[in-house]
């Protein structure tokens, strides 16, 4: 039994530590590229006040059916993203996975795909969930083929459901059932 | 102008949480009602829960919602409830939910009336581009009506439901504001 849940080679899932990281996370949400493809509200810059009011609130209003890690790098433990799952609906044993990180310099190291690995074994191994959920406007196709990579299966296309810069973009949804999920 | 909130069978009023909660209350005890309105367990509502959904889905002035009881304007019965919910004003969309809880008003073409009143208050008052909804495999005859209204499907997400032991798809359903216009042959 593997029970070392939250340790990848890279990287680890912490708890979140909004004292510390608040600084980080306002940089990463002037990131206009970088909040964009992270999900379809408004690009809003936060403060690192309005960033630890979050935090809380999130934590008090959802703590449980929502599931917050912070991805820190093992060889400096420096913070690289974010993971969490939620929509945890218990009596269907369904959920929704979001993964950030948020330096571009920090991307294509190999960091998401170890969080993903984690949070996945997680949601299956140790919440026994039945299927994870995720989502990203068609125009992130980083995000697809990643997803896509780690088991995900397209099967829901909402049509035109975001509209940037003068376009508008599918929203597509996925989904990973555990019986498809490979450890 | 007067007829934008009403339609064929019925009109959409303003709920009115003092009034209205006793109903539905006594709707949420039908099980099978509650459990295609929506994915939490079933509960019966008390009424002073009811009263307080209806507060703060309803009787407020949200820009982000709203929500509409639904009468028969044969002899103004209250028959259930419509509302847009979570609209995102950036991109034009909004999820619609919809519950007939008097059962004697199923499947009379009531609700896919209603649905036909709040998608052209959506598109021609609101000025959205789309309207979503979600529905269960297990209620054919709720996926018919969104049918008639001029809604398809855009996907399942697989066995997303567990209920009475088997595993059900949630059905994703859009009609776009070209959609809608086609259909109204403008």
């Amino acid at each position: 039994m593997n029970t070392q849940l939250f340790e990848g080679e890279l990287i680890r899932l912490t708890q979140p530590d909004p004292d510390r990281d608040a600084e980080i996370e306002s940089k990463w949400t002037h990131d206009v590229e970088y909040m964009r493809l992270l999900s379809a509200d408004p690009v809003r810059p936060l403060s690192p006040t309005l960033i630890k009011k979050k935090h809380e609130e999130a934590e008090k209003e959802k703590a449980a059916h929502r599931y917050y890690f912070a991805i820190r790098t093992r060889a400096d433990d420096r913070l690289v993203g974010f993971v969490r799952l939620d929509h945890i609906e218990w009596n269907n044993g369904a959920s929704q996975v979001t993964l950030g990180i948020g330096d571009p310099n920090d991307r294509g190291h190999g960091y998401g795909a170890e969080a993903l690995k984690l949070i996945l074994h997680y949601a299956f191994a140790e919440l026994n969930l039945h299927r994870v959920t995720a989502d990203t406007p068609a125009y992130n196709e980083r995000a697809l083929r990643f997803l896509e990579r780690a088991g995900f299966v397209v099967e829901v296309r909402r049509r035109q459901a975001v509209h940037r810069v003068g376009r508008r973009w599918d929203v597509i949804k996925l989904g990973l059932l555990r019986e498809e999920y490979k450890p | 102008m007067n007829t934008l909130l009403q339609g064929e069978l019925v009109r959409l009023v303003a709920a009115n949480a003092e009034k209205d909660a006793e109903l539905l209350a006594r709707w949420s005890r039908d099980s099978e009602y509650a459990r295609q309105l929506d994915s939490d367990p079933a509960r019966p509502q008390s009424v002073k829960h009811a009263k307080e959904d209806i507060q703060k889905w309803m009787e407020n002035e949200s820009p982000d919602n709203f929500g509409f009881m639904i009468r028969t304007l044969a002899d103004d019965r209250l028959i259930g409830f419509i509302g847009l919910d979570g609209i995102r004003w950036t991109h034009g969309d909004t999820f619609v939910g919809i519950g007939i809880g008097d059962p004697e008003y199923r499947g009379n073409g009531y609700g896919t009336d209603a649905m036909r009143v709040i998608l052209h208050f959506a598109f021609t008052e609101l000025n959205l581009h789309r309207v979503s909804l979600d529905v269960f495999e297990y209620n054919p005859r709720a996926i018919r009506s969104y049918e008639k209204a001029g809604f398809v499907v855009e996907g399942r997400q697989r066995q997303a439901l567990n209920r009475d032991g088997r595993r059900w798809d949630v059905i994703y359903m859009g009609i776009l504001r070209e959609d809608w216009e086609r259909q109204q042959g403008r």
